[in-house]
């Protein structure tokens, strides 16, 4: 017994990772994760001596409703998308932060004019803009790779598997674009059960070619891995894959479906005052600006684009790279998180029976 | 001592024996329950309170009535049928206000959206507009959005309001109520359970079948061999047996990709060309395999320890009554193993039907099982009722198999290794 | 079991045939747990066998995988190797951490699941043992039910009573360990007490020995090896455990089976294969253990192999 209570002691004296006052940061893990850690937890770790945590997810949005459900929080700063915070905001789930808490821009301009329109709501306040596109293996295509969406879907033209994100979100979109909707009326046809069916034959389609992925980091993967030959992407991990790794791929922008993220704080959130801090240092003009350093998303301040200049690599532009270059624009689809909010869930549900039907 | 009576045993201090012994053994019993106790109320308290729960939260579901008192005691108290009047729409306002103003307004849309599609902006949009709403409430209601009036949303509201509900079973088999309150499949592009749940019978039905093909040879092998060689290979079987899953599952990951060591061997034998690459992964075959392989010691071990003690005198027996060797096989050997079939068959399936992490790694869509929806559910959808009905059909259908394999083969005889 | 003499050819083909396909059932069960091992020493980012490594040339091999695991993800590289930088190992890599909870969690896991598993294996042998069957059904269940419902239950069930904010880091993940570890205890243990002797017991009392003596004497002797492998089952399942984890663990509950969910879904660098190597040698250890303890029991109890 004795022996025990000694082992016992020494594996307690292991001690426990987490002390009183760091925070807890969700994510979406891979490149993009990194991209924060560098710009963001670190040099606010080095301000204030709090330390930051970063968890990895495939989509924090959910996690943080699960847990408010749940009365379970462990959540201090979550990154989610825009409709996910909106819906969140919705049900009473989050903090609010509101623009006048946050600081003007490097330049002096006041918050609520430094931030791009519609990035900051009551609950949540945005870092970037980030695009999903789609990208491919130069070396899979050496007569001239694709060059629209409707190319991605065209498995005759150009052979081999498709990576697409496990979730009906800019699935649909793409599909319908790349059957022929004009980018402005996505919506309004998805909004019909028609324009579902539509959608959903489209991506029938290529079907049996498709290999999904879940987490963002698993895009570029299956690519590098020649487990498929184009996939969809989140643009800064096609970015970070080519870019920073080296990798033979290439990016379309046709078709993109670009949105924000923000950052927010679930209510209960176990540190929330350090959480609030950490949002106002990380969405600054010159920490947005740094994050633009690692990966290719637009800072969400109009005060930080100024300061994006090159890739940290010392060489690469970022510009190009960037989901709102006017080059990149040119058949673009701002997400409509109203329609995500009210559809989510039947088309999540009819997105299951899809993939679960033969 | 005086006999007492003739049949009448006494102990020393003069009670009767009968008594003695059953307060003796009355003793035993509780000094052994007492020692099962404190593992007993373990497991009850955080196994079998925690599944009762699951079995609540299937039927339980309070998102409604816990924020629409209003509404509750309306539908109470008018039969179904009843046109909504103004004084319905009152109360119907005087609940989305008092909900909009403790932000539940879209909890009580979302808990509508399960049971009628594309209803939860309804509600979101009249929170918002919670405030500004003047009476007459029915016109100023229907002016924010005409479905207001619409009688299939009354007949839902009515449905979901009671706390208690079969709903969510109905779902997981793919039913529904139409609005006359009769039950009726879904739509054909919205089946998925019923399916799902066909799948996962059926698949685990077929990797059970060859993990049997695949132990039956083996096992029989390790119980004629030498008890020093078969220790020594017995090794072999029990070394997966012992490794992680995720590095079980990791491996399987390794050897079937399309550019991984399996595909790779056969290119270079030219076996297959470089375009022609085998897609065994992300697919139904992934699952086939990587779980055929981690449960196949299952299998093994049961069908081993049965034909282990059979006499190897009695084969020979029968081949020496003149029997071929395959009628000595099918007449006399394998009866004898059906026991162990049924044991190795049984855990086998009863393991396989709730995977969950390998489905998940190497299934892709088509080789997903119905234990990833009910994960999807828990931590995606947020819809822990479905996930909970789910779960509950999914636990009858064992709770059944684990009752067979109490008949048939004793939970006592359940050997590791 | 040697080919008989009279044998016919028929039975001879049979009779190698019979033998290859065992052993392509052999190599079926154990080369995906083999194959993990050399491509963990793999130089390049791949987990394929490169031309370098199948010539055998020694620069196609590297230890760099492993080597990741102490840097991972920020433990500087480009300084000595000194005592301070090994502190920082253990403080900062993700994978030592995760390892050190995973021990954590999995030795009080294995305490609770072997104290209460010997406990009540005692009590179940007992020939008194009233609803014997039943109780022993209740036991074993968490092993034959998913492991999905029970993270389902214990999900409701933890909300419920907030588990989280009694301050005791990983109590969740630890009790609910216990209760997966259970079954492999009482297993173990009912199995050296089958075929016990009661009047063996009897016999001590009856040469003068107290309860308590006899126990330590003649009871604990023989179940020590079945608790012992009870208690590396139960420390390999809470070892091995992601569900759970994944589910009721709080976000820095990082356990090696989660930070190899997260690995292997993001990307099956040869570092994981490492990680895996790793718990495959570990694994041949437990197993180990386990073959000695059993044949240790069955000597004690005279069961010799025949």
């Amino acid at each position: 017994m004795k022996k025990l209570l000694i082992l016992t002691t020494a594996l307690t004296g292991f001690g426990f990772a987490a002390s009183a006052e760091d925070i807890t940061v969700v994510s979406w893990g891979g490149a993009y994760t990194k991209s924060q850690v560098e710009a963001y937890h670190k040099p606010f770790t080095a301000k204030t001596g709090i330390n930051v945590t970063s968890v990895d997810s495939d989509n924090p949005g959910p996690q943080v409703k699960t847990q408010e459900e749940a009365g379970n929080v462990t959540i201090d700063v979550a990154d989610v998308e825009y409709s996910d915070a909106v819906r969140l905001c919705d049900e009473g789930m989050l903090e609010t932060i509101g623009m006048d808490a946050l600081p003007p821009g490097a330049d002096g301009t006041p918050a609520k004019d430094d931030f791009l329109p519609g990035s900051v709501t009551d609950c949540a306040v945005a870092t970037i803009v980030f695009s999903t596109n789609y990208g491919y293996d130069t070396t899979k295509f050496p007569n001239g790779g694709p060059t629209t969406i409707a190319d991605f879907f065209d498995t005759k033209k150009f052979p081999g598997k498709r990576g697409l994100g496990k979730r009906p979100k800019a699935n649909l979109e793409m599909a319908l674009m790349a059957d022929g909707v004009p980018a402005a009326d996505v919506y309004k046809t998805l909004g019909t059960p028609e324009g579902v069916d539509r959608a959903f034959k489209k991506l029938d389609s290529i079907k049996k070619d498709i290999v999904w992925w879940e987490a963002g980091a698993q895009a570029p993967q299956l690519l590098a891995d020649g487990e498929v030959s184009m996939t969809t992407a989140y643009n800064g991990r096609l970015f970070s894959a080519a870019i920073a790794d080296g990798k033979p791929f290439k990016q379309v922008w046709d078709g993109q479906v670009y949105e924000y993220d923000l950052f927010v704080v679930p209510k209960g959130a176990p540190h929330k005052d350090a959480a609030i801090e950490f949002v106002k240092f990380a969405t600054s003009t010159q920490a947005l600006a740094d994050q633009a350093k690692w990966i290719a998303y637009g800072p969400a301040r109009k005060s930080s684009a100024a300061l994006v200049g090159k890739f940290n690599d010392g060489k690469t532009d970022m510009g190009p790279y960037m989901p709102t270059n006017p080059e990149n624009m040119k058949n673009a689809l701002g997400s409509s998180y109203e329609f995500w909010v009210d559809h989510d869930a039947e088309l999540n549900d009819r997105f299951n029976a899809w993939l679960a039907a033969n | 001592m005086t006999a007492v009576d003739a049949g009448m045993l006494t102990t020393a201090d003069g009670r009767p024996l009968k008594d003695a012994l059953a307060r003796a053994e009355g003793r035993a019993k509780r000094r052994a329950f007492l020692l099962v106790a404190p593992l007993l109320i373990f497991i009850l308290v955080t196994f079998v309170w925690p599944i009762l729960q699951v079995l609540e939260q299937s039927v339980y579901n309070p998102k409604f009535s816990d924020n629409m008192p209003g509404m509750v005691s309306w539908f109470a108290s008018h039969p179904v049928g009843t046109e909504p009047d103004e004084a319905a729409y009152a109360t119907l306002v005087g609940d989305l206000k008092a909900a909009a103003e403790a932000k539940t307004v879209a909890v009580v849309g979302e808990r509508v959206n399960y049971a009628l599609p594309g209803t939860r902006s309804l509600f979101t949009a009249v929170g918002r507009k919670a405030k500004t709403l003047e009476p007459p409430f029915k016109e100023s209601l229907i002016a924010v959005d005409p479905k207001w009036g619409d009688p299939d949303l009354w007949g839902v509201m009515r449905q979901v309001a009671k706390p208690y509900t079969g709903d969510f079973f109905l779902a997981a088999v793919d039913l529904e109520r139409d609005k006359n309150g009769s039950i009726v499949r879904v739509n054909e592009n919205e089946r998925v359970y019923v399916n799902l749940f066909l799948r996962t019978f059926a698949m685990s039905a077929f990797i059970t079948a060859i993990c049997l093909v695949l132990a039956y040879p083996v096992a029989h092998l390790l119980a004629v061999l030498p008890l020093r060689q078969s220790n020594l290979l017995m090794i072999l079987v029990l070394l997966p047996f012992w490794t992680s899953l995720l590095v079980r599952t990791t491996s399987w990951m390794v050897l079937l990709q399309e550019q991984g060591v399996i595909n790779n061997i056969l290119v270079a034998l030219g076996i297959i060309s470089d375009d022609g690459r085998l897609q065994m992964i992300n697919n139904r075959m992934g699952t086939t395999i990587a779980m055929t392989h981690i449960l196949l010691p299952f299998m093994i071990l049961p069908l081993y320890s049965v034909m282990r003690p059979i006499p190897p005198s009695y084969v020979r027996a029968a081949r020496s009554l003149g029997a071929t060797s395959w009628t000595a096989f099918r007449r006399v050997y394998f009866p004898q193993t059906v026991p162990g079939i049924g044991a190795g068959t049984l855990l086998v399936f009863i393991l396989s039907v709730g995977y969950y992490i390998t489905p998940a790694l190497v299934g892709g869509s088509s080789g997903t099982l119905i234990s990833n929806l009910i994960a999807f559910h828990v931590n995606k959808s947020n819809n822990w009722s479905m996930a909970a009905a789910l779960a509950t059909i999914l636990l009858v259908a064992i709770l059944i198999l684990y009752w067979l394999y109490d008949k048939l083969v004793g939970i006592d005889k359940l050997k590791l290794g | 079991m040697s080919l008989p003499v009279y044998a016919s050819p028929l039975e001879r083909v049979w009779y190698y045939t019979f033998r290859a396909i065992c052993a392509l059932v052999f190599l079926f069960l154990i080369a995906p747990i083999l194959v993990v091992i050399p491509l963990s020493f793999n130089a390049e980012a791949f987990f394929t066998f490169t031309q370098k490594m199948l010539h055998f040339d020694p620069s196609g091999y590297s230890l760099r995988w492993y080597d990741l695991l102490l840097t991972f993800p920020d433990v500087p590289t480009d300084v000595p190797r000194d005592a301070a930088w090994w502190a920082t190992v253990w403080r900062e890599a993700a994978w030592v951490n995760a390892a050190k909870n995973s021990v954590i969690v999995g030795f009080f896991a294995t305490i609770i699941a072997t104290t209460l598993g010997t406990l009540a294996a005692l009590g179940l042998s007992r020939p008194e043992m009233p609803f014997r069957k039943v109780i022993m059904a209740i036991l074993i269940s968490p092993m034959i039910v998913p492991v999905i419902i029970i993270t389902l239950g214990l999900f409701f069930f933890y909300s419920a009573i907030e588990v989280n904010k009694w301050g005791v880091p990983y109590l969740g993940v630890i009790l609910a360990h216990a209760t997966l570890g259970i079954p492999f205890v009482i297993i173990t243990v009912t199995a050296t007490l089958s075929g016990f002797d009661h009047s063996l017991t009897r016999a001590a009392a009856n040469l003068g020995a107290s309860p308590t003596r006899a126990f330590l004497k003649v009871v604990m002797p023989l179940i020590t090896p079945g608790m012992i492998s009870g208690a590396l089952f139960a420390f390999v399942t809470s070892f091995d455990e992601v569900v759970v984890v994944l589910f009721v663990g709080r976000n820095d509950e990082q356990t090696i089976p989660r930070q190899m969910w997260n690995g292997i879904r993001e990307q099956i660098s040869p570092a994981i294969l490492s990680v895996a190597t790793i718990l495959v040698i570990i694994s041949i250890g437990l197993l180990a253990s386990v073959e000695l303890l059993r044949r240790r029991g069955e000597r004690l109890r005279g069961m010799s192999p025949q």
